[in-house]
């Protein structure tokens, strides 16, 4: 690994290479550039959310004034219970329908599996604001349907007022879950087709029954793929705007939609600080996995799979598409 | 897992088959349900016609598709920021991911989590975060003070093209970073050993090897931008228009299903055949680097 470091350092090579040194800096040069154009924009949005002045373009002195005002926004605090309920049901759901589908593909006949991988594949490739549309469009028919027969039932049934389904939360959750099952399915499969299969073979061999030999052996391999899994299948969620735009009940608002709302009205920089506690959540979260994650790996003892275990967090869809 | 299947006699298995297909059961309602039963029932919408109140009305006709251009400039929009915006996420992403796989030392663990965490952070605030920046009391801000007067970064092509980068940057990095990082070493020093310059071991040995990362981070980040909202929507002030903006306003404002339906089964199809032909190119690509080989 040659680091830009002094020449010499570097033993049996040619003496100088000049060329390589320059091509050495620029490579530095370059990437330094790119992490002050990824870190600027979010150090200002922080660094503002401290404004004491009212406007998000000049900074008159710090304070905290805006993290108690949007810790006192009612409509901004519902939404944030809001985003939380989603992504939280959402990562329970995608986790385990992606997980238990891509176990049960193991053993699928080839023209199922083939089906399947088929329509992950639409699922991922169909622009989010198309899942959007489609689900709306589902919801809506569906709603024709039921909610006239509910009616009937419930006259015919003398039970009083029927019980109408609506948009809400739970269609959020639904259309989320379309997408982020596809993904934790992905993540799953290709975990289980890099696993060793002498384990499980030597597990069998030793009599332990098929439930025993999951629990104990493939289980605790496919872990950080689930746990990855879900944490995207939360991230994606919570962090949504358009899918929710299009399948939001009236009035229950998660997160990205109040902000968006918010901006539209004009900036104040109570955003700023709403975005840096989010933020700060976030990293923490990161942190927390990550540090999990090492110590799970210096467990399994290599340095490869240390390596291996931050990015299982850090990377997301690497697969190639088929 | 496959293993017992096979040994047991006939009736094991076709237990076994019942369990498959319980087990897949709630993921291909899911897929059914909310997925493709809403796509078969695009396609019909958009033979329909805009019912009075909003909505959908039955009829079959093409009107919809034959008003789409009227939407001309909307559809060219998108594809070309889109190709625009992937090619520029390639030539800044290409380098930084080389230099964290190769050159990076000791830092790189760091270095490629710092690349990961504006991925995860909130996408509206990252682009929100430009709206201040380029908005009035930002860069143009400061440029009037350097005599620079009357100029208008926000709501611009530029001012988007800068949000997508900003925000897809990560997803190319991550996957060309993972097939440069699994690269073998010794490849490199025997294209040196053998005589090859930097830029030809670059293009004959670095550059084929991480195809597969380049494939993958390339439609990380196209097929996203198709479907972009966001960003033209408070980068571009409304004057730069996406399809995603057109679909928001035909189906939440206007409530002109048909035709948005119209649209969206346009830009489902637009998209596959940019993402096939990609692919089809990709894979001309290496058959003839196969054969460069031999």
């Amino acid at each position: 690994m040659s680091q830009g470091t002094a020449p010499g350092t570097h033993s049996g090579r040619p003496p100088v290479d000049r060329a390589g040194r320059w091509v050495d800096r620029a490579f530095r040069t370059h990437a330094a550039l790119v992490y002050l154009f990824l870190y600027v924009p979010i150090g200002l949005v922080v660094l503002f959310s401290f404004n004491a002045g009212d406007l998000t373009g000049e900074l008159r002195g710090l304070s905290l004034r805006w993290y108690a005002r949007a810790l006192d926004d009612r409509f901004a605090m519902a939404a944030l219970q809001n985003s939380l309920v989603v992504g939280a049901w959402t990562a329970i759901l995608a986790t385990s329908l992606g997980t238990i589908a891509a176990l049960a593909l193991l053993r699928a006949p080839r023209p199922v599996r083939a089906v399947f991988d088929a329509i992950t594949y639409v699922a991922i490739i169909i622009p989010g604001i198309v899942i959007g549309i489609a689900t709306l469009i589902f919801f809506v028919n569906m709603f024709g349907w039921v909610n006239p027969w509910l009616e009937y039932l419930w006259a015919s049934a003398a039970l009083g007022t029927p019980p109408t389904i609506r948009t809400g939360l739970h269609t959020i959750v639904a259309a989320h879950v379309v997408f982020t099952m596809a993904i934790v399915m992905i993540l799953v499969r290709a975990r289980l087709a890099g696993m060793d299969r002498s384990l499980t073979e030597a597990s069998f061999d030793l009599f332990a029954p098929p439930l025993r030999t999951f629990v104990q052996v493939t289980l605790p391999q496919l872990w950080p793929a689930i746990i990855t899994g879900a944490l995207l299948a939360f991230t994606f969620s919570f962090d949504d705007f358009i899918i929710a735009s299009f399948v939001a009940g009236p009035g229950q608002p998660t997160l990205p939609m109040y902000v968006f709302a918010s901006i539209r009205r004009g900036i104040t920089p109570e955003i700023n600080a709403i975005a840096s506690m989010v933020l700060g959540v976030t990293v923490t979260a990161l942190v927390i996995v990550g540090l999990v994650y090492r110590r799970q790996a210096r467990q399994d003892r290599t340095a490869d799979d240390l390596e291996r275990g931050d990015l299982a967090v850090a990377v997301p869809v690497t697969e190639e598409p088929r | 897992m496959a293993t017992d299947g096979r040994a047991d006699a006939a009736p094991g298995r076709w237990r076994s088959r019942v369990v498959t297909a319980l087990l897949l059961g709630p993921t291909s309602a899911w897929y059914f349900l909310l997925l493709l039963a809403p796509l078969v029932i695009l396609v019909a919408f958009s033979f329909g016609a805009r019912a009075p109140e909003g909505g959908y009305a039955p009829a079959f006709q093409l009107d919809n598709y034959l008003e789409l251009p009227t939407r001309v400039t909307a559809f060219t929009n998108t594809l070309w920021m889109a190709v625009g915006g992937t090619f520029l996420c390639l030539v800044v992403g290409y380098p930084l991911a080389y230099y964290l796989a190769t050159r990076a030392g000791a830092k790189r663990t760091l270095l490629v989590v710092l690349v990961v965490v504006p991925f995860w952070t909130s996408f509206l605030i990252r682009t929100y975060a430009w709206l201040t920046i380029l908005g009035n009391n930002g860069i143009p801000a400061l440029l009037e003070g350097l005599g620079a007067d009357d100029v208008v970064l926000l709501n611009t092509p530029p001012a988007v093209m800068l949000g997508i980068v900003y925000n897809y940057l990560p997803l190319m990095v991550f996957p060309l970073y993972v097939s440069l990082e699994r690269l073998d070493k010794r490849l490199l020093e025997a294209s040196k050993d053998l005589g090859a310059g930097r830029l030809a071991t670059f293009r004959q040995v670095t550059l084929p090897l991480s195809a597969p990362g380049l494939l993958s981070g390339v439609l990380l980040v196209f097929i996203p931008i198709m479907g972009e909202y966001i960003i033209p929507a408070m980068l571009g002030g409304g004057k730069v228009f996406f399809i995603g903006n057109a679909l928001v306003d035909l189906f939440l404002q206007s409530r002109d299903w048909p035709f948005g339906s119209a649209a969206s089964i346009v830009l489902i199809l637009v998209t596959l055949i940019a993402v096939s032909l990609y692919l089809w190119l990709g894979s001309r690509g290496q058959v003839r680097r196969e054969v460069s080989i031999l």
